[in-house]
């Protein structure tokens, strides 16, 4: 049963991957609707970056994940490089969390 | 050659970065899995087959539970964004079924944002198969490095990690957010997510992010009529055929494909 779940679970979000790739040439876009596919990843990723930063299930995360999130969002926003962004969101995050905050 | 060398350095430091906090958690979900008493080879299969570490924590949580069913249907759904992206990488990937093949499985949400920030199409392909195998390498390698580590890992919390992808991903699709019909789109749809987050099962309101597309049609309606029958070009990306897709009576067949998108979409929610 365990590696029968594990099984399905790969099969099926392996196909859901394949799928958009194969489907992309068979679908016969309009340009119109080419320009909405990155947007439509865009609003998927700000909806997994956003829900991710704010919420813990189906609650809302403490003070340390969002503060940590909103210093390395601020930093990406002036363009700084990727790496000082995670860098500094993980640091402000951890050192709430050892100042005691949720 | 100076410029190319440093755009490619620099993508590799993202890469490093990025394969860091993918060990780091990559250890936590194989230590993760040990502690719930699952069998050692469960974060091997998983993290080599199923390679999505979101659907990866929530399933051995509800099998560690007893409910494996719930697992492969929670899973499946919090995966199913995988479909539109796959759509959005997919010229990037290209067409020979090899690299379809393979290519398919590096798919990750790092592995479209690092894509998709790239305007260049040669550096795009690189970028995807870089950054594709980077992370299928780390977070085997994390997963290995957790079930050997035991409790020794600690939480990745403590690390500040859980901050650490949002803002990854933030600092990946804000130039894309420079546009503003993206932008408009991505924000609305990341707040309907936000708000649908506490009723809805994972992975749900995330899909409910693409309702956000709609924003590109509703303003519109109230501008003024354009000019009737636009050379076949320009209508494409025009305001027009935005326009008319929400009036459901675009004679182009532009509108009439964008308005059943449309409608697909709010049917998968």
């Amino acid at each position: 049963m365990l590696i029968a779940a594990i099984l399905t679970l790969a099969v099926g979000t392996y196909t859901m991957r394949l799928a958009g790739v194969v489907l992309r040439d068979r679908l016969d876009l309009s340009d119109h609707l080419q320009r909405v596919l990155p947007m439509a990843a865009a609003a998927l990723l700000a909806a997994l970056a956003i829900t991710a930063a704010l919420m813990d299930g189906t609650e809302l995360a403490g003070v340390a994940r969002p503060a940590g999130v909103t210093v390395g969002a601020v930093l990406a926003w002036r363009r700084m490089p990727f790496v000082v962004v995670v860098v500094a969101a993980a640091a402000t995050a951890a050192l709430l969390r050892l100042a005691g905050l949720p | 050659m100076r410029t190319v060398q440093r755009t490619d350095s620099s993508l590799l430091r993202d890469a490093a970065a990025i394969a860091a906090a993918m060990v780091a958690v990559g250890a936590s979900f194989g230590a993760i899995t040990v502690a719930y008493g699952l069998p050692t080879w469960v974060p091997f299969l998983m993290s080599t087959l199923v390679f999505a570490g979101g659907a990866q924590f929530l399933a051995v949580g509800l099998i560690a539970a007893g409910n494996p069913i719930a697992a492969v249907l929670a899973g499946l759904l919090l995966n199913a964004r995988h479909l539109p992206f796959g759509l959005a990488v997919a010229q990037t990937i290209g067409t020979r079924w090899r690299d379809r093949l393979i290519g398919s499985h590096l798919m990750t949400d790092e592995t479209v944002a690092f894509t998709l920030r790239e305007p260049d199409p040669v550096r795009r392909r690189r970028t995807y198969w870089l950054i594709g195998v980077t992370l299928f390498t780390s977070w085997n390698a994390g997963s290995a490095l957790g079930v050997l580590l035991g409790g020794a890992t600690g939480d990745p919390a403590t690390l500040g990690l859980d901050a650490a992808f949002p803002a990854g991903l933030i600092a990946l699709i804000l130039p894309s957010l420079r546009d503003r019909d993206t932008r408009v789109v991505a924000l609305s749809g990341a707040a309907l997510a936000v708000l649908l987050t506490p009723v809805l099962p994972a992975g749900l309101p995330v899909l409910c992010a693409l309702l956000g597309l709609f924003a590109l049609v509703v303003p519109r309606r109230r501008r003024p009529a354009p000019p009737a029958a636009p050379t076949a070009g320009r209508s494409a990306v025009s305001p027009a055929s935005a326009e008319s897709a929400g009036t459901s009576a675009g004679p182009a067949g532009n509108s009439t494909a964008s308005a059943a998108s449309a409608e697909r979409e709010v049917s998968s929610c």
